[in-house]
């Protein structure tokens, strides 16, 4: 039996027992699905999804809905904004289970506090895929509570009363009463048993699948909006930081005369920094706290500040990436290995081989971190943009040494995150200050510069691959070496591997139909903080992934699209446990990894492209597609190449399946930004070191893709699914896709193969 | 020192005249609608008006401001409904919203100047504007729209 054969054999095997256990677990009716499918029913020792996650899910309506006499329906948002748009999706999600009128619904953050609302960590797309069941319930233990106490007044049968539109009606008389009027008899009332609930109807929805505008558009567009920038208190100062130039680094020492002759400096303080592996903690520097933000920049440049740097000085990103090369060029840890690499290589009619290179990515949010903190009575309040309110109250409380009940954190909205505002480094920074200045409101700013020089970066790449070929042109032998410093490093010593987690990212979840296939991760010592950063791994692993079927369809004489799909081999579902792919933590049986969903995003973008269109000379098309975050999509990138090597991207095609759907808008948007953002990195900056020292370090240096350069038609398809699938990620999966599509795309257009990124003209002339 | 108009009302400012116009106008005068994004006039964000100009609140001193009207996002409209609000609202530009105030200064004033700009006219005026998040192609469309709406009023 060929590897792929008992792969399938296994697979089918895992999934036809758990779908006979599935069936009998929702066989109690239609509205049963919703319910949610408790991970015991299948017996399973190991946790997935939202059970996994600190704290878990909470679907309580006493915690996330207050309704009041005038019938405003308030629902609390317990997941971070920062553009993505969960506080529109998390709340629509209850006011239609709860059928509630969306005019008179009114969205509140929630706190820090997971033990109440359960888990707050914003990231891993993984909001509404988490959370669409336990928010349905919640809705629905609403709504039943309503009917409850609208039966009660009119002393009637609850069966024959329903709730529609914010109003109960008894049905059979025609009486109403609006949800207003039933409030505070509802609240009474104890919330329904979770398997008493009753779901409604997919058919019925009233907002889940239809595409609603951001609730927070009017306060976004008439600057109301507050982020953690933004925050204010009476008596308040400013701090701005001068950090360590190199990872790890620290103050040898200063003088602060010249800062403290600006009038309007007030203090200039060093904070202690925690050494590598510093994980969310700060790094430490010289603070110069001033009546307001520019009077603290002017006091920090006028610091004199000797660093003692630290064996990071010695980081240079070229001196690394030929490191990176020689380790890719020997063998390496194996990841996986299926059949035989070496002979099938050894005996293949063609070998192709090629290396891909990707520099740190900076997050750049337009809004830098900030935060406010004060200390008051042993008590510590935080008003930030942070991705995880309860790990930075966590960090707080330990900082300070106070108990976790003595930190409150303020969620405010997030002027992008992209994974930066995952560590909360900057928020301990204010709490170290205000503590250091008798509890003082102080507001802690970055300045664009400290953000592009202090970032948790995305790591560095270089992903080695060959490949031998058949006489007909098959690809009968893929190893592939991907040489990455791990984002354990910033966590834990001696980090030397990519993480089970991070291998999944596009290495062990490849489902390429290939029978001899060896993946291997040699050695990367990190010297610099690497981080999340939107789609994290699956960057340099797609791109070199999907760039390289493409060199294999050139290397055959084959259309790429045609033999990406050979590639992905017929329809079947690949259990990850077969393949040890971490599946971003979602349960092999709910989420296999669907090589028919996959060939599905593949043909559906080359169709609707137009894949194959005659183009004007010197423009291509290139194709690639990728699953990340249980969510597949593929791209089609239009490109146009100048005489002199320039790039421009007139058109992109994106398709996306994602399951289910509740804002179809918001999943729009992000495919749209998803698509900008990619080529950002694929054409725009990269972090380099020089000495240990970031080389970049504003807009002028670490380019973004602005209005002039962004695609001016970007066409978004997303599959449809019936609502009997789980929910996949939105946030981040329309990223991978992109830089390898794009290189694809200039292949076409010149012949130019570029491996290296970001793409600069010299490489495409 | 130096006097001049915000929004409508007189103001005046005693602290040091090279004081940019960004953080007067957050930190002192508490108007949070404009954003810090760079500090050298890269980014957009911190896009006023300076009596009807478009200008970088960034580098731009308070001295410079000496009896001039500036309009920030929280004056473009007294009710939020400026064509150019309208439009970004009817097409849900904002994801994180964070450069969006900017954004629209920035388009308000283009279409004062270019009521019907074409595509290269809009390149040329919002490329010193960076959206993170990708909100390029709704902020074209957006503009576009406010435009037929008679967005220069």
């Amino acid at each position: 039996m060929s590897p792929l054969a008992k792969l399938l054999a296994a697979e089918f095997a895992i999934v036809n027992v758990s779908r006979r256990r599935f069936l009998q677990h929702v066989s109690a009716g239609a509205l049963v699905l919703a319910v949610g499918l408790p991970s015991s029913a299948f017996a399973q020792e190991k946790k997935y999804g939202a059970d996994a996650m600190p704290h878990g899910t909470v679907d309580d309506p006493r915690v996330f809905v207050a309704i009041g006499d005038d019938g405003t329906v308030t629902i609390t948002c317990h997941r971070a904004e920062m553009g993505q748009g969960v506080r529109t999706g998390i709340p629509m999600v209850v006011a239609d289970e709860l059928e509630a009128d969306w005019t008179r619904v009114r969205v509140v953050q929630a706190w820090g506090d997971e033990t109440r609302f359960g888990n707050q960590d914003t990231d891993g797309s993984r909001s509404l895929r988490h959370f669409f069941e336990p928010m349905r319930r919640c809705g629905a233990a609403a709504r039943m509570m309503l009917e409850t106490a609208a039966a009660a007044k009119w002393n009637v049968s609850p069966a024959t009363v329903r709730a529609t539109n914010h109003t109960v009606v008894h049905t059979p008389t025609g009486r109403k009463l609006g949800f207003g009027e039933l409030a505070r008899a509802a609240a009474e009332l104890p919330v329904p048993d979770r398997h008493a609930l009753r779901l409604k109807d997919p058919k019925q929805f009233r907002y889940i699948g239809k595409p609603l505008g951001p609730v927070d558009g009017f306060d976004m567009t008439t600057g109301r909006a507050r982020y953690g920038i933004d925050a204010t208190l009476p008596g308040m100062r400013f701090a701005v930081i001068a950090r360590p130039p190199v990872y790890g680094g620290k103050v040898a020492s200063f003088d602060a005369t010249e800062a403290m002759k600006i009038a309007g400096v007030e203090r200039v303080l060093e904070i202690p920094g925690t050494p590598p592996p510093s994980g969310f903690d700060p790094v430490g520097g010289v603070a110069v706290i001033a009546r307001n933000t520019w009077l603290a920049i002017q006091g920090r440049n006028a610091l004199k500040i000797d660093w003692d740097d630290g064996p990071n000085v010695s980081y240079s990103s070229d001196a690394y990436k030929a490191q990176m090369q020689a380790s890719a060029r020997q063998p390496g840890k194996v990841v996986r290995s299926e059949g035989d690499v070496a002979s099938a290589l050894a005996r293949a009619a063609k070998r192709i081989d090629a290396e891909y290179y990707i520099p740190h990515i900076a997050h750049a949010t337009m809004e830098p971190p900030a935060a406010l903190v004060r200390i008051t009575d042993g008590k510590c309040e935080a008003w930030a943009c942070v991705q995880g309110p309860q790990l930075t109250r966590e960090r707080l409380a330990k900082h300070l040494d106070i108990p976790l009940d003595s930190v409150t954190v303020h969620q405010t909205l997030l002027g992008g995150g992209f994974g930066r505002k995952s560590k909360p480094d900057f928020v301990v920074e204010a709490a170290l200050l205000s503590k250091a200045l008798n509890g003082t409101p102080i507001k802690v700013v970055w300045t664009r510069e400290d953000d592009i020089q202090h970032d948790y970066y995305n790591t560095v790449a270089i992903e080695r691959l060959e490949a031998g070929l058949d006489d007909n042109g098959r690809t009968i032998a893929w190893l592939h070496r991907s040489v990455s410093p791990s984002i354990q490093s910033t966590f834990a010593p001696d980090v030397k591997h990519e993480t089970y987690g991070e291998v999944g990212q596009g290495l062990a979840d490849l489902p390429f139909a290939i029978p001899n296939l060896q993946i291997e991760n040699p050695e990367a010592i990190a010297h610099t903080r690497i981080g999340w950063f939107r789609s994290v791994f699956n960057i340099p692993q797609a791109f070199a992934i999907q760039s390289f079927a493409a060199e294999l369809a050139a290397a055959a004489g084959r259309d790429p699209k045609d033999y990406l799909l050979e590639l992905i081999g017929p329809p079947r579902r690949i259990d990850p446990r077969q393949v040890k792919a971490s599946n971003y933590n979602e349960s092999p049986v709910l989420y296999p990894i669907d090589t028919g969903r996959w060939r599905r995003v593949v043909e559906i973008v080359a169709e609707r492209s137009g894949w194959g269109r005659k183009l004007p000379a010197r423009h291509g098309l290139g194709i690639a597609a990728h699953r990340s975050f249980v969510t597949y999509a593929a791209a089609v990138i239009e490109v146009a190449v100048g005489d002199k090597g320039q790039v421009s991207v007139p058109r992109v095609d994106i398709a996306v399946d994602c399951g289910p759907q509740v804002n179809p808008d918001r999943i729009r948007s992000q495919m749209e930004g998803a698509v900008i953002m990619g080529l950002s990195v694929a054409m725009r900056g990269g972090i380099t070191f020089k000495n240990g020292r970031v080389e970049q370090s504003n807009f002028n240096q670490y380019t973004v893709l602005r209005m002039n350069e962004a695609p001016r038609d970007i066409r978004v398809y997303i599959v449809p699914a019936s609502y009997d699938i789980p929910l996949g990620g939105v946030g981040e999966p329309g990223l991978p896709p992109i830089a390898p599509a794009l290189c694809n795309a200039i292949f076409a257009a010149t012949g130019k193969r570029i491996r290296s990124l970001p793409i600069t003209d010299d490489a495409v002339l | 020192m130096a006097s001049f108009q915000v929004n409508g009302t007189a103001q005046r400012f005693d602290g040091d005249a090279n004081t940019p116009l960004l953080w007067y106008l957050r930190d002192e005068l508490g108007l949070l609608g404009t954003k810090f994004g760079c500090g050298m006039a890269l980014c957009g964000a911190c896009t006023i008006h300076l009596d009807g100009a478009a200008v970088r609140s960034c580098i731009t001193p308070v001295s410079a401001a000496e009896g001039k009207h500036i309009t920030t996002i929280e004056g473009l409209n007294p009710e939020g409904n400026h064509p150019v609000q309208q439009a970004w609202r009817a097409h849900n530009v904002p994801q994180c919203g964070y450069c969006q105030s900017g954004q629209i200064m920035q388009a308000a004033a283009l279409l004062d100047q270019k009521p019907n700009p074409t595509d290269d006219d809009i390149d040329s005026a919002m490329s010193g504007n960076i959206c993170r998040c990708g909100t390029y192609p709704r902020i074209r469309a957006a503009i576009k729209d406010a435009a037929h709406a008679g967005g220069h009023k």
